[in-house]
């Protein structure tokens, strides 16, 4: 059973406080969108041995979303940032980058 | 015969006495006896038979890897099958009974499978029971049924209490023996806070058994110092009875701890589930002793050595007269000579290996008299339910006679294998120690945790250092990189790990099977799984069979999948694999280590959850007045919801239809308390209410309330309920009974992760009021011989909403209807909730008041046609499949789900719409009813054309109605549809408009 | 009015090892906005009398106070028949303020568990080291109890006050009540 750390209130609690939320930076694509996109914002995600990006809510404590940098072997968790963000913050990635040289995700690395 | 010695048994009380029965036979013990060593010293050593053949099965070990005596203990409430004999603590009055047989222990017909063990080899399920295939599900599972299984089902409900508790700690010493306290002290020396437990109740593990000194000192006081210095310390938990069941992932551990097992009639829970955080983890698990596979190894009588000098030793208990021991190492040495120093007969050390000279151990067994017989083995044993004698044989031969003993127990070692349980079951990799012929912890690939660094370190002989210095000099390392990695560095004077001495062994010989040459008559006899009946022969065939993956074997043999896991079994287990596909046993590998270490109880897990606290249940202000008043219970999500209000004589149905009627023809009162209620507010809350509901909120005006739907970006229905506006800045939205808290976490989901710039703060305000719905007729008059505030139609119209008084309660009144009748609800602060609920009762009792359940809300709802969340949707109904065009804005650009509308299949015609159905006979359709179309699908089922939503007798129509989704449903009206029941009836009903009941809506309309 | 009564009416659990109690209704006001502007601190500040708690934290004076919710949510207490003052007072002090306060006092249940081995009670059903040295006076914690959502504090050295839902608050008591039973005495903290 993981430990979180929530970037939003700052406690350190174990998974049963949290709640998974499924893959982060997933963009939007509502009216006006072609099929393709639609498609790619409802249904496909990605499913990393490794590193992976991820959306918690801290359902029985502050009840905030946040981010998690996580990886889905080692379980090692490299940082959890605010949910306010279109991408993961460069430190978290360099840092991630140090332990896991050439990783990459969606567009990122 | 095995009986209790005159002299010894350290760990007993011999002053106090106690009895027990074993299959209804009254025995005695004393305090401190396990019942394994209780039942030996009243020459109980046939304890069970196995699991396949039924065979006779004595007691092998002396701790958590028995796999032998299991036995049904304790009665009624108290009653558990499959306890070992091994790790219970005898007390007055146990009582136990042995286990799988009929009809008697000493008499069993199943060992009649025994003979026929040549016709039931690995795999015998398998290739016997697959054809013919109906004979699998009348004749073969009920037979197998019936004869497998171990102890019988418990049938009372446990009378005991269980809880849970969350400890956090630095360091988590598993384990109590000199290597758990060595490490312990060491770590608690840094001022790291220590926690230490053992699952005996005894410190010390094995070493006071085995002996040797510590600092010049006789282990024992080693011991005993280093408890007390731990007790004296601030910063160390010590418990005891407790094991370390699994190891998690970020240092999450499990510790099983046994409260009143021994003394079941003390005060308080019987288990406690642990649940432990720790920074960092000691596993000081020990080793287990292997036995050796020959054949006859599993008549009552042969046991492990360790375990025979441990009942001399520990509880002074002989497990046999006249002892021949077999080993491959020098370790079994110790047995001979404490059998011997203890008065017994020690005929013959059997020693598998040729070696140059004499070991320190040899030349002492040699010294005592002993007859140690070199590069020898048994050949086989003699014996039925006990052992009489051993043939001996040259180890390196083929099993030829040179000898035969005449003995009634064999003691035998076969090397000693680390517990690695937990040091694996969270990843912790292994390598091979071919010295020892054992698997031990990898220390390069512990198991690793949230940092991504190690947090697992193996002491003592867990970590494959099995003499006494090695082990002190490793437990103290282990305990000090622990504690240092939990940022609790020992200082430079730091104490070193005290230096112990043991006298010199020779070394170990791997030794797979006895005699080497074996034949395939005994191997077929060489047991390696006691429990679930896996011989040398089973393995072996398997492999011959294809099943190279140690994983597959083992499910192929069931080797290992007993009670006990393969404690004794796994690594001769896969050295016979191993050696029958030629390979060496690291290639082998070994199966998974899954938690629990030894099975832990089923109340322990569920902890406190049980009885009244099972689960949540959420209750109204006015639960109490429902409970009083006939209340029969519909749960809705963790709420409990008056199904009806049943009187006296009355039944369910009964009470449903004259609660339906009366709110239609008099007054009904529903407690609606448990429907959500959000508060919206900001600058951007109308913009935000326009993307969460289909329809337009933002253009909703002050005072008036809408009805709204809620779609997931899928564009499937969610949820509903009516929008109140506040004021400029203010919604109230209501939601289903179920989705308050759904709802409002789906608000918080996109205010937070997609729209954070937007104003918009909400709460959940669900329970902060007590709702109550005032419905039929009568209900304008109910609330104004309440008085307080103008509830006409032409101040407070329908749709309207407003704050007043009532009776004297401040309340907020909407007026709206999910019945089709005039009708108010009424929000009152929830610590006032009953008291408006009894004033309402007293001014409707001449307005023909009666409070209504939600059985009567659905037949109201369904008689105007009304939608269900639940009902009518199911997660692929879209609102468009409902009829509810009209709750759909074309206007707004966008709204959660709109795209999702838009997709090539939400827009076909062919989509089931919803109709009313109304039966030919005014029969009830059965609810989930599938109207039948012509001809077939792909797999041969009967084509559908719709299906049955809502299903309800109507006292107002007294007949029955439906609505469903049909196959272009709107266009069909007057056709009727076939919908065969699960009782054989075929129903037959009208397409018609769903609302049945005042289709004009002019009884609201007052 | 004599009509007004909380969850369980002030229901107590006394022959176990902690001590439980409901202690009837407290004015609590859920107050959402920019924590950091001054209308908003002012707003809360303002009613109790006491400071801005830091997050994770909770000051508390009697029935007044200010918990930390969320870095953008504090639960005000104040005495119950207070409440209809003070959320006017807040509506003054955030006329212009993009905020929401609300009264939550009755949608709430607040225990009190207390006694020597009320952290070990507490320890039993929460998954938060509440050893001494880690749980101290002054914070506060929105936590798991068990089944349902909770949020607790020290109200005095072996004395938590626990907040839940009004709906679990017969859970609630049941479930201390379970964890207080006699003879459960669990003996990890020490100090």
């Amino acid at each position: 059973m993981l430990i979180l750390t929530c970037p939003c209130c700052g406690v350190t609690g174990e998974e049963t406080e949290f709640h998974a939320g499924g893959e982060a930076h997933l963009k939007r694509f509502g009216p006006g969108s072609s099929e393709d996109q639609f498609e790619e914002y409802l249904f496909m995600r990605e499913n990393p041995k490794g590193v992976h990006f991820e959306r918690w809510r801290h359902v029985n404590g502050c009840g905030k979303w946040f981010h998690a940098a996580r990886n889905t072997v080692t379980l090692e968790v490299y940082g959890t940032y605010a949910a306010q963000t279109h991408e993961p913050p460069a430190d978290l990635r360099d840092k991630i980058t140090e332990k896991v040289p050439g990783w990459t995700w969606r567009e990122f690395q | 015969m095995s009986t209790r010695l005159a002299t010894g048994g350290r760990l007993l009380n011999k002053s106090r006495a106690l009895t027990f029965t074993f299959n209804g036979k009254t025995m005695k013990g004393y305090e401190g006896d396990t019942l394994a060593s209780a039942l030996l010293a009243n020459d109980q050593m046939l304890v069970g038979r196995s699991f396949k053949y039924h065979r006779p099965r004595g007691i092998v070990a002396s701790g958590a890897e028995e796999p032998n005596g299991l036995v049904n203990l304790g009665q009624g409430g108290r009653f558990e099958p499959n306890q070992r004999v091994t790790t219970t603590e005898l007390f007055d009055g146990l009582t136990a009974k042995s286990q799988n047989h009929w009809p008697s222990l000493e008499f069993d017909v199943g060992a009649v499978n025994t003979q026929l063990s040549r016709f039931m080899p690995a795999g015998f399920y398998y290739k016997t029971f697959m054809y013919p295939r109906p004979l699998w599900k009348h004749v073969y599972e009920p037979f197998i049924r019936k004869a497998a299984g171990l102890g019988a089902a418990p049938k009372d409900r446990d009378d005991d209490t269980y809880e849970h508790f969350y400890a956090f700690c630095d360091v988590l010493v598993i384990g109590g023996g000199v290597a758990g306290l060595q490490a312990a002290k060491a770590a608690a020396d840094t001022g790291a806070h220590v926690m230490l437990i053992e699952q005996t109740a005894h410190w010390g593990g094995r070493a006071s058994v085995d002996g040797g000194e510590v600092a010049g000192k006789p282990v024992d006081n080693f011991v005993d110092e280093t408890v007390a210095a731990l007790e004296a310390m601030e910063n160390v938990t010590l418990r005891r009875r407790m094991m370390g069941a699994g190891v998690y992932d970020h240092g999450y551990v499990l510790g099983y701890e046994r409260l009143t097992d021994h003394a079941p009639e003390a005060a308080g829970p019987r288990h406690r589930l642990w649940r432990i955080r720790a920074a960092q983890i000691v596993t000081a698990t020990g080793a287990i002793e292997r036995p050796l596979s020959f054949a006859g190894n599993d008549i009552p009588g042969v046991m492990l050595a360790s375990a025979v000098r441990d009942y001399v030793t520990d509880f002074g208990v002989s497990p046999g007269d006249r002892t021949v021991v077999v080993t491959n190492n020098d370790n079994a040495y110790l047995t001979a000579i404490a059998l011997k120093n203890a008065g017994l007969d020690v005929p013959a050390i059997l020693d598998a290996r040729v070696l140059p000279t004499d070991s320190a151990l040899m030349a002492q067994a040699k010294s005592l008299g002993i007859r140690v017989l070199m590069g020898c083995g048994v050949s086989k044993v003699q014996g039925g339910k006990r052992v009489t004698g051993v043939s001996i044989c040259s180890q390196a031969g083929e099993g030829a006679v040179l000898e035969e003993i005449s003995c009634d127990v064999i003691a035998m070692s076969g090397g000693w294998s680390p517990v690695v349980h937990l040091w694996s079951h969270c990843g912790g990799k292994l390598v091979w120690d071919a010295d020892q012929a054992a698997f031990k912890p990898d220390v390069d690939k512990a198991p690793t945790g949230a940092d991504g660094k190690p947090f697992v370190t193996a002491a003592g002989a867990a970590s494959g250092a099995l003499l006494l210095g090695d082990v002190l000099a490793d437990a103290d390392g282990a305990g000090k990189a622990a504690a240092t990695a939990t940022g609790h560095a020992p200082g430079q004077s730091a104490a070193q790990a005290p230096v112990a001495s043991h006298a010199p062994e020779a070394p170990m010989a791997p030794v797979w099977l006895m005699p080497q040459g074996a034949g395939i008559k005994l191997r077929s006899k060489a047991w390696l799984d006691y429990q679930n009946d896996v011989k040398v022969s089973d393995v072996q065939l398997a492999a011959q069979e294809g099943f190279q993956s140690v994983e597959h074997a083992k499910r192929y043999t069931t080797l290992g999948m007993a009670t006990d896991q393969g404690k004794l079994s796994n690594i001769n287990g896969l050295a016979i694999l191993s050696d029958s596909l030629n390979q060496p046993i690291p290639q082998t590998g070994t199966t998974t280590f899954r938690p629990p270490y030894t099975p832990i109880s089923m109340g322990a897990i569920g902890g406190e959850a049980r009885g009244d606290v099972f689960q949540p249940v959420r209750r109204t202000p006015i639960h109490d007045w429902n409970a009083e008043n006939g209340a029969e219970w519909e749960p809705v999500g963790q709420w409990r919801r008056p199904y009806a209000y049943v009187r006296s004589g009355e039944s369910t149905h009964d009470a449903v239809m004259r609660e339906t009627k009366n709110a239609r023809d008099n007054l009904g009162l529903l407690d609606a308390s448990t429907l959500g209620k959000i508060i919206v507010r900001g600058p951007d809350a109308g913009k935000f209410l326009d993307m969460m509901y289909t329809n337009m909120m933002s253009t909703l005006k002050v005072g008036k309330c809408r009805y709204g739907l809620m779609c997931d970006e899928n564009g499937f229905l969610i949820d509903d309920g009516v929008v109140a506006r506040i004021d400029d800045d203010t919604w109230l939205c209501h939601t289903t009974t179920g989705g308050a808290e759904r709802i409002h976490g789906h608000m918080e989901e996109w205010l937070q992760t997609e729209w954070w710039t937007w104003q918009v703060y909400v709460a959940n305000v669900t329970e902060q009021y007590a709702q109550i719905a005032v419905v039929g007729p009568n209900a304008r008059k109910a609330l104004e011989h309440l008085g307080g505030m103008d509830v006409s139609a032409d101040t407070m119209g329908f749709m309207d909403w407003a704050d007043g008084t009532l009776g004297g309660f401040d309340v907020r009144v909407f007026r709206i209807s999910f019945s089709g009748e005039l009708s108010y609800e009424i929000a009152v602060k929830a610590s006032q909730g009953q008291a408006l609920w009894d004033a309402l009762m007293a001014v409707g009792a001449d307005l023909g008041v009666m409070p209504y359940g939600t059985e009567c809300l659905h037949i109201l709802r369904a008689e105007k046609g009304f939608i269900m969340i639940g009902d009518e949707s199911d997660g692929t109904v879209i609102p468009q499949d409902l009829g509810l065009h009209w709750a759909i804005s074309k206007k707004k650009e966008d709204f959660i789900g709109k795209r999702g509308q838009e997709r090539s299949h939400m827009v076909d015609p062919t989509r089931w719409q919803l109709v009313g159905l109304e039966t030919v006979d005014k029969s009830t359709l059965p609810d989930g009813a599938y109207a039948v179309a012509d001809g077939t699908n792909a797999n041969g089922q009967r084509e559908t054309q719709g299906r049955v939503t809502s299903t309800y007798h109507s006292p107002n129509l007294d007949r029955g109605i439906a609505m469903g989704l049909v196959l272009n449903g709107p266009d069909r009206m007057g056709e009727v549809l076939s919908f065969p029941g699960t009782d054989g009836k075929e129903y037959k009903a009208k397409i018609v408009s769903p609302v049945f009941y005042d289709p004009e809506g002019e009884k609201p309309n007052v | 009015m004599s009509n007004i009564v909380s969850a369980l009416n002030n229901k107590a659990y006394a022959d176990g090892i902690a001590e439980v109690r409901e202690i009837g209704l407290q004015g609590m006001i859920t107050l959402r906005g920019d924590l950091a502007s001054s209308a908003v601190k002012s707003a809360a500040t303002s009613v109790t009398g006491v400071k801005m708690p830091a997050p994770g934290h909770a000051n508390s004076d009697g029935q007044h106070g200010i918990c930390w919710m969320s870095p953008d949510e504090l639960l005000v207490l104040c005495p119950y028949d207070a409440v209809a003052d003070t959320l006017e007072k807040m509506g003054k002090s955030l006329a212009k303020a993009h905020a929401l306060y609300v009264d939550v006092s009755d949608a709430r249940a607040v225990f009190e568990l207390s006694g020597p081995h009320a952290r070990e009670v507490l320890a039993k059903l929460v998954p938060v080291d509440l050893s001494p040295a880690a749980f101290t006076s002054g914070m506060f914690r929105r936590s798991r109890m068990a089944q349902i959502p909770a949020a607790f504090w020290l109200h005095a050295p072996d004395s938590f006050r626990i907040v839940t839902f009004r709906s679990n608050a017969q859970y609630a008591f049941d479930l201390l009540k379970v964890a207080a039973q006699p003879g459960s005495e669990v003996g990890y903290f020490k100090g």
